[in-house]
Order: structure tokens, then C-alpha cells, then sequence
């Protein structure tokens, strides 16, 4: 197979299943909706009914939540693979995620009324603690080891989800999202300003990841041989770590912390369609945005009436892919 | 292009000794200059100062007159293609997408390539005689097809000076001739080239002038027959060389050889004890 071949059908292919996985969010759940009801009630000046209640007002912006978060959080994997040059970097291993949740959880605790505007702002300032605590750890040999790296995001991560119990064990009834959520993922709460507060953040930056493109394909050379192509290594790093750091935080205000998504997605791509960031970047951000879409909807049904959180599917596909992954790159292999 | 050392010294963070002391030179367009000196000589400093990755302590980097930390890295990749020791890409590359990144100073990062973009790779590719491979991934080349894949790149970059990084290291001597040559063409055709190499025979007879660094100072610079002679190069390489002109075999260049004392005692060749010994033509 020839990496590169079939790119524009391959764009085409996922934004349908981006579709797919956004109208199988809308018609399970508690009341299974045929497809043809769904549709109806996403028409304007449908008539109301109880079906057309639960697409608009209870399913569809949980569905949307998930799929801009899936997005944002595969394009923060990918960022933070091309910065780090290590298929195993993706928010949640390296803490950020945990980071952007206690950041988040903190201000609730402390009463601030944020919205979920400042909510992410809140969520960004966590998650870029959380990155300079681990690059610190990960840099002490006096250069970046990238294999400490994923250990040190690890043990912050851990870390940083003690705190978010902990301060959530203070606030107890006084927010309505439990710790529970914020530590394995829920679109439960989902909102119109929440997504609203999420579309503002990830969709340029989501833009400004991929007008990086050629940027982040000279990184992968190596930052000396990105510097020789005309890369301005040191401001593409700053920009690229300030994006991936915002999509997880962004992702993480809404849903919580939701693992592997960052690191499933942007490797299919890639091994599917080739590693030049002009379709890895886009591609990524529908794939994430079915997946997690996908995932939620699994969420929803797998124990119904009862609901069990998002991450946990994430966590039930990712780590054995993870570990995979592992096994490969420690064996000698790139990746 | 023209590149000006003035009194450049520096040394790396955390090391006290400098890497270069007080370096002076000026390496002018049309020539190929090679960089030579014994590990942890200061070659890959000077180049790195050269190419503007690192700024000196000391003194002052020029690129045609101004200074190179006024130029930007866009501005420069056009003008400096680079052959450097770095491994495989981090992800599959195949030949054809490594050497479409030479063209990265010339397109916005979000755009596609235009024609003359794709001109230029297709005829580096052919400059390497790499044409047969252009699908093949990086990492499946074997040592003298990455290095071609990468001077492809750096030709794709349409530059006016090459810099090359020991750019013949692990190479059989086939692949280290067919790789002098392409960069010979080069300057042949007005091009200048930059060379740090450890082959001193192979400098001798393509470079038309050496740089001789030792512990972070220029000791001599000019055309081989100057600078390659046993007595300097035994003392810079702390081991008895003698230099031996190709002439009488019929061919060009020079060739360093370092002296056995176990069975070359005796040959001619002046011993003065166990410090800087001599190898007297």
C-alpha cells in the first residue's frame, strides 16, 4: 500500500461516517428513534412531538459536544505526536487532560460563575501547569527524554485526578457534575453554551493546527533539519503546544477527562492515509469527532437505563491499542 | 553566497571549555571547502554557527555582509541546503514526500505544491539517480540511498551553498566517490559547498581548499597540498601520519596514512618518542 493514495475520497469517506456516527448519537438511548423520526424532528418547522423533544433538546447537544471534543482531542494528539516525534503523546498520557480537569473543577469549587467560556480558560491554565510540570520532570537529564516523558504524564496525570476527587469531596452538591465525570468523561451535561464555548476555541484552532501542516512534517526530520527547511522551530513549538494544550482543555471543559482518543485516531489515520499533516490534521478531526460520537452513544446503551462513562469506552479501546503501540516502538521500530 | 567568521568564539551551556576559540574565516562562492580535524575539534560547532542554529558568545556570524541572526530560517533555507547526521523521519516518509520538503521554504504550510514546486523535485530525484525509488519509504533505503534521498532534498531547496555533515560516514568507497561527485557537479556549476568530513583523501581531492580545526582553534586553512602535511596533521591527530602524493600512481589527490610503530619502525619514518611524533616525507 503507497501512504497518500485515496486522501480526498478518504476526507469524503470520514465526513459521512462523521454523519453516520452523529445520527446513530441522535437515535439511541433510553427510547430508540427510527432514523426516519430523527430526521423529521431535525427539519425545520417539524411538528412538535415528544421524539423531536429528545433529538433537540436532550440528544443533539450531547452528540455535538462529543463529536467537536473527539475532534479537538485527536488534533491535540496529533500536535503533540509531531512536537514530541512520539506516536505515544496524546493529552491524556501526558497529563494535560487531568491538568485542564482539576484546573476546571478548582475554579467551580471556588464558586466562580465562569461560564463555559472561562470554564475552558480555566481548563487551559491546568492543563499548561500540568505540561511544564512533566517537561520539567522529563527534561532533567538536560534534554527532553521522550521516554520518561509518557511516564512522568502518567504518575501527573494520576496525580492531578486525586486532586480533582478531592476537591470534588469538598464540593459535594454544590456543582452538578460529579467527580465521577470529570475524571471519566460524560457528555451528560452537555449544553448549546457549552458547545458554543467549544466551537469558539477548537475550530480555529483546529484551523491554525492545519495552516502548520508543512510545519509539523518538517518536525518529524528532527527540529535541526526542520530549522534547515525554514521552519521557525521555536515559534512553531510555542504555537503548537499553546493549540494542543487548548483543544484538550477546551474538550475537557465539556466532557471531562477522556483518554486515547488522541492517540487511536491520529495513528489509523496514518496508517491508513500517511503522515502529511494537509489530511492528518483534517482527517483526524472528523475520525476523533465519529469515534467519540460512537462512543458516546455506546456510553448510553451498553447498560441502559444506566450509563457508564465515556472514558471508559475510550480506556476499553485505547489501551490495547496502547500497549500494542508500545511493544512496537520499544521493539526498535519508528512507530 | 558568502559566509564571514569574525573572531567567533563559543562554548556549549553547561561546558566550560569552548568548543571554538576566536574562529576568523570567510568562505567565499564557487569553492567546496572541507572542514577536517579530530573528534570534538569544533567541526560541527563552526557549521552549526554557520548555519545560524546556534549564535556566538563571541564575535560575528555574516551572510553576505549581515549579520545571519537578521536572517530568517525561510530566507535562508532557499539560499542553504543541508546534508546533516539526522536519523529517519519519525513516521514512514517515501522518497518522493522527503524530498517535496526541500520545497518547504518555497510554499505556505497549508498549501499544495505548484508545478514548479514539483519540477524542481523531480529533478532532484533524477540528479540522485533515484528515480526507481521515488515510492519507497525512507527508512527501507540502504546508507547510500538515504544520503542521495537527502542531498536530493537539499538540491530541491534550488540553494546556492551546500552544507554538508559528514555526509559520507558509514559509506563503502563506491558510495563515497558517487556522493563527492554529484557535490563536485555542483560546485562545477557555480554552486559553493561546505564539507565536514573525516576522509581526508577524499578532501584532498574535491575540496579546493581544507580548514583544519584542533581543539576549538583554526590551525591552517588553504589548498590541500598546504594544509594536508604530515607534520601538522600529526600533531592535530596525536598519532604519526605521513602524506603520500597519488601522482606517482597516477592519480590525483593526496592520501593520509597513519604510520604503524609496531611495523613501520624503520621504514624511514622518524619516531621522537611517545608524544608528537613526526611522519617525515
Amino acid at each position: 500500500m503507497r501512504p497518500g493514495r485515496g486522501r480526498p475520497a478518504g476526507l469524503v469517506g470520514l465526513a459521512v461516517l462523521l454523519g453516520l456516527a452523529v445520527a446513530t448519537g441522535l437515535a439511541v438511548g433510553p427510547a430508540w428513534l427510527p432514523v426516519g423520526e430523527v430526521w423529521d424532528a431535525l427539519l425545520p418547522g417539524a411538528q412538535d412531538s415528544p421524539a423531536r423533544a429528545i433529538v433537540l433538546s436532550v440528544r443533539l447537544p450531547r452528540v455535538v459536544a462529543a463529536a467537536l471534543s473527539g475532534g479537538s482531542l485527536a488534533v491535540s494528539g496529533v500536535l503533540f505526536q509531531a512536537l514530541l516525534r512520539n506516536p505515544l503523546a496524546e493529552p491524556y498520557l501526558l497529563g494535560v487532560s487531568s491538568g485542564a480537569a482539576l484546573g476546571a473543577v478548582s475554579v467551580l469549587v471556588l464558586g466562580l460563575t465562569v461560564g463555559p467560556a472561562g470554564l475552558a480558560l480555566a481548563a487551559l491554565a491546568g492543563a499548561l501547569v500540568a505540561i511544564v510540570i512533566v517537561f520539567r520532570v522529563a527534561s532533567a537529564a538536560g534534554y527532553l527524554d521522550t521516554r520518561i516523558l509518557i511516564l512522568a504524564g502518567v504518575v501527573v496525570a494520576s496525580f492531578f485526578g486525586a486532586g480533582v476527587m478531592l476537591v470534588m469531596t469538598f464540593a459535594e452538591g454544590r456543582t452538578t457534575r460529579s467527580a465521577l465525570l470529570w475524571t471519566m468523561g460524560s457528555f451528560g451535561n452537555a449544553s448549546w453554551g457549552m458547545n458554543l464555548a467549544l466551537a469558539v476555541y477548537s475550530l480555529p484552532a483546529v484551523l491554525l493546527a492545519f495552516g502548520l501542516s508543512r510545519h509539523l512534517n518538517a518536525l518529524a526530520l528532527g527540529e535541526e533539519s526542520a530549522a534547515f527547511l525554514g521552519t521557525e522551530v521555536e515559534t512553531v513549538k510555542r504555537v503548537a503546544y499553546l493549540l494542543a494544550s487548548l483543544l484538550a482543555a477546551a474538550a475537557v471543559s465539556v466532557g471531562g477527562v477522556i483518554g486515547f482518543v488522541g492517540l487511536v485516531v491520529p495513528h489509523a489515520v496514518r496508517l491508513l492515509w500517511g503522515g502529511d499533516h494537509r489530511f492528518l490534521v483534517p482527517m483526524s478531526f472528523l475520525a476523533g469527532g465519529a469515534l467519540l460520537a460512537l462512543a458516546d452513544a455506546a456510553a448510553r446503551t451498553v447498560a441502559a437505563p444506566l450509563e457508564v462513562p465515556v472514558g471508559v469506552v475510550t480506556a476499553l479501546v485505547g489501551v490495547p491499542f496502547f500497549l500494542v503501540l508500545l511493544r512496537r516502538s520499544y521493539a526498535g521500530g519508528a512507530g | 553566497m558568502t559566509f564571514e567568521l569574525r573572531n567567533v568564539s563559543y562554548a556549549y551551556p553547561r561546558s566550560r571549555r569552548p568548543a571554538l576559540r576566536q574562529v576568523s574565516l570567510e568562505i567565499e562562492g564557487g569553492q567546496h571547502t572541507a572542514v577536517l580535524g579530530p573528534n570534538g575539534a569544533g567541526k560541527t560547532t563552526l557549521v552549526r554557527l554557520l548555519l545560524g542554529l546556534v549564535r556566538p558568545d563571541d564575535g560575528v556570524v555574516l551572510y553576505e555582509g549581515r549579520p545571519a541572526a537578521a536572517w530568517g530560517r525561510r530566507q535562508i533555507a532557499r539560499r542553504i541546503g543541508v546534508v546533516s547526521q539526522d536519523g529517519p523521519p519519525s513516521h514512514p516518509v517515501s522518497v518522493r514526500e522527503f524530498v517535496e520538503m526541500g520545497r518547504h521554504p518555497y510554499v505556505q504550510p497549508w498549501a499544495r505544491l505548484r508545478e514548479e514546486d514539483r519540477e524542481a523535485v523531480r529533478s532532484a530525484i533524477r540528479r540522485v539517480d533515484l528515480e526507481e525509488f521515488e515510492e519507497r519509504p525512507v527508512n527501507r533505503l540502504s546508507g547510500g540511498e538515504v544520503q542521495r534521498a537527502k542531498l536530493a532534498r537539499a538540491f530541491a531547496q534550488g540553494p546556492e551553498v551546500l552544507v554538508l555533515d559528514e555526509p559520507t560516514a558509514h559509506l563503502d568507497i563506491g558510495h563515497e566517490m558517487q556522493l563527492f561527485s554529484l557535490v563536485r557537479d555542483f560546485v562545477d556549476e557555480g554552486g559553493s559547498a561546505v564539507t565536514i568530513t573525516h576522509n581526508l583523501h577524499l578532501a584532498s581531492r574535491f575540496a579546493d581548499r581544507l580548514l583544519l580545526l584542533d581543539e576549538g582553534r583554526l590551525l591552517a586553512s588553504g589548498p590541500p597540498g598546504e594544509v594536508l602535511r604530515g607534520s601538522i596533521l600529526s600533531r592535530v591527530f596525536r598519532w604519526p601520519v605521513r602524506v603520500v602524493d597519488l601522482d606517482s600512481a597516477g592519480l590525483s589527490g593526496l592520501h593520509v596514512v597513519p604510520v604503524d610503530r609496531e611495523r613501520d619502525r624503520g621504514r624511514g619514518v622518524r619516531f621522537d618518542g611517545d608524544g608528537a611524533e613526526e611522519g617525515s616525507p
